[in-house]
């Protein structure tokens, strides 16, 4: 979010502000001075990468790393690319990926939408929120993947099975950040729209919601891996195809270099979903100003 | 002619966190005339912001009548706009989202709206700015949002809570003599709650000094200065002086009250 936060901010100023002299000197300076930066970062990440798969590399060629438990980067990569050409166990490679992505923004979508309508509703009817609240609490204290159980039971094979079990991850960290945003909404805006004329429909679309969103974008990027979590957890319960039941499969034929070739499709797809989900919380609070200090890993 | 607010022996009381009742205004008689300009002072917690939250609606009386045009007050009702003391404007509406929103929730079309906001949005000297969000915008900018984001619903009373006292002095200077045009041009009651008596002579066609909580109307003072006025100027002529000094002596007495009550309750 940060650069895309600063480029709005420089659209903004840039009309009302001609940079004299000196202060194109400084732009150029500064510039240069970042992109010294961003080369140091680099890297220093190629470097990281470097020492820790290379000593790993080393490690189990020498025989300090047990490679039948461990395996090694250069299995990994050949059987990522062996995934990649010749296809996998389970079928072609994007297959897979697809529907663990599938499932996913699936459950994503699912439980954000129960989410937020459930926050809503509970954060604005204060009899309800004292009934339903002792439930909704024990059910978030039951460590929720096992629901994956049930409804590996309850919906087979299906691709539902794994969307429900996301879904119920998904669902109580976007409901319980909507229920916090719906309370936590400033009374004078409430105040302000009432005099305005707003019925309480328009207070609902246009203050508490919004008000909630800022909140629940803040919750975005913990609900997706979530959802990702959910998806994988799901497709271990049984499942004909996904990332996820291609590590089953893998460590089921103890081959750990499947297993970690799974979890580095995994981690390149949750990077991408990264990159979509800033996105979108981009657009979702583009109203608020943008944090200067912001360090996002 | 029947007045545009009469409040008639009015109480309001409020529980305290720790289960007390506080009477925030007790037996409070005030009654502003249609199109008249009147200004409240009062030390602070005088119960000055309580008295426009029981005129709009946003707040029952505990005891006594709130009429408005001739009507007991009987929740919010339409053609009030109410500029509130700490920020108001929605955040994530940009400065165009924020001034078509009254007339939006009123059932105009998004384009009509719009074309009315654009039109306000230049009478109060935001022209250019309507994409951008509040948080983009100088506090007297927010105020200027929050005018015409009242004025565009084109209200019969107009409720200000201290609205300019954020304000830097010279910004403020400017939007007060804004302030008299729009209303000038405009056939609203005010209703404008300061803490600053140059700011409430200058404005007004009548001053209420309000005693230290629980609030009632100690004295009413008519300002007979001559309009349009020049916010910037008037304050030397030796009318406003004399008026000043009138007020004063009684405001004064109610600060000190309030200041020591406060002394008392931080020792
Ligand atoms: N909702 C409330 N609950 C309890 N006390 C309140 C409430 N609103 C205002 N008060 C109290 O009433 C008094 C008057 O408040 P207010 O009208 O805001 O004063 P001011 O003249 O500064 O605008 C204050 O002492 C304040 O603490
Ligand atoms: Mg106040």
């Amino acid at each position: 979010m940060s650069v895309r936060s600063a480029a709005r901010l420089n659209r903004v100023s840039a009309p009302t502000q001609p940079a004299d002299r000196s202060g194109s000197d400084l732009a150029a300076a500064r510039q240069k001075q970042a992109g010294r930066r961003r080369l140091n970062v680099l890297g220093g990440r190629v470097l990281v990468a470097v020492v820790v798969l290379g000593g790993w590399e080393l490690g189990s060629r020498i025989g300090v790393i047990d490679k039948f438990f461990w395996s090694q980067p250069s299995e990994i990569a050949s059987t990522l690319w062996r995934w990649f050409t010749e296809g996998t166990d389970l079928g072609p490679l994007w297959e897979q990926v697809l529907v663990t992505m599938e499932e996913t923004v699936g459950g994503f979508l699912v439980g954000s939408v129960l989410g937020v309508i459930f926050g809503v509703v509970l954060g604005r009817n204060r009899l309800l929120a004292d009934v339903l609240g002792p439930y909704i609490k024990g059910a978030n204290a039951i460590p929720r993947v096992v629901v994956g159980a049930l409804f590996a039971v309850s919906l087979g094979l299906d691709i539902r099975a794994k969307i429900a079990t996301a879904a119920v991850l998904v669902f109580f960290v976007v409901f319980f950040n909507a229920f916090q945003g719906v309370r936590e909404v400033d009374r004078n805006l409430i105040a302000n729209a009432r005099i305005l004329g707003a019925d309480n429909r328009r207070l609902t679309t246009e203050i508490i919601i919004p008000s909630a969103l800022s909140w629940i974008a803040a919750s975005l990027h913990t609900s997706f891996g979530l959802a990702l979590v959910g998806a994988v957890v799901g497709e271990l319960f049984g499942a004909t195809e996904g990332i996820g039941e291609l590590i089953y499969l893998s460590k089921n034929l103890f081959d750990t270099a499947g297993v970690f070739a799974g979890m580095a499709l995994l981690a390149a797809t949750a990077l991408v979903a990264e990159a979509l989900i800033t996105a979108l919380e981009d657009r979702l609070i583009r109203w608020r100003p943008p944090v200067a200090t912001e360090v996002r890993i | 002619m029947t007045p545009a607010i009469e409040l008639r022996g009015v109480t309001k009381r409020f529980l305290t966190p720790s289960g007390g009742v506080y009477t925030a205004l007790h037996d409070l008689n005030m009654s502003v005339e249609p199109g008249e300009f009147c200004s409240v002072v009062g030390p602070t917690g005088c119960g000055k912001s309580t008295t426009l939250a029981l005129i709009s609606g946003l707040e029952p009386a505990s005891e006594g009548e709130v009429d408005v045009f001739g009507k007991p007050v009987a929740g919010i009702a339409d053609g009030i706009g109410y500029v509130f003391q700490s920020d108001a404007v929605f955040p994530w509406k940009t400065v165009l989202g924020n001034v078509a929103a009254g007339p939006r929730y009123h059932g105009a079309s998004n384009r009509d709206a719009s074309e009315r906001a654009r039109d306000w949005i230049a009478r109060v000297g935001l022209a250019g700015f309507e994409d951008r969000y509040p948080y983009q915008l100088s506090g007297g900018m927010r105020k200027r949002v929050a005018l015409a984001q009242s004025l565009i619903n084109s209200p019969r009373i107009l409720l200000m809570d201290e609205p300019f006292s954020a304000l830097d002095v010279q910004t403020r200077t400017l939007m007060e003599n804004e302030l008299l045009s729009l209303w000038s041009a405009s056939s609203a009651s005010v209703v404008f709650v300061t803490h600053d008596l140059e700011e409430a002579i200058s404005l007004s066609d009548r001053v209420f000094v309000i005693t230290a909580g629980p609030g009632t109307v100690k004295s009413t003072y008519k300002v007979d200065l001559p309009r349009p006025r020049n916010v910037a100027e008037i304050r030397f002529e030796p009318r406003f002086v004399a008026i000043y000094e009138e007020i004063w002596k009684d405001l004064r007495d109610e600060v000190l009250v309030s200041y020591e009550r406060q002394k008392r309750g931080a020792a």
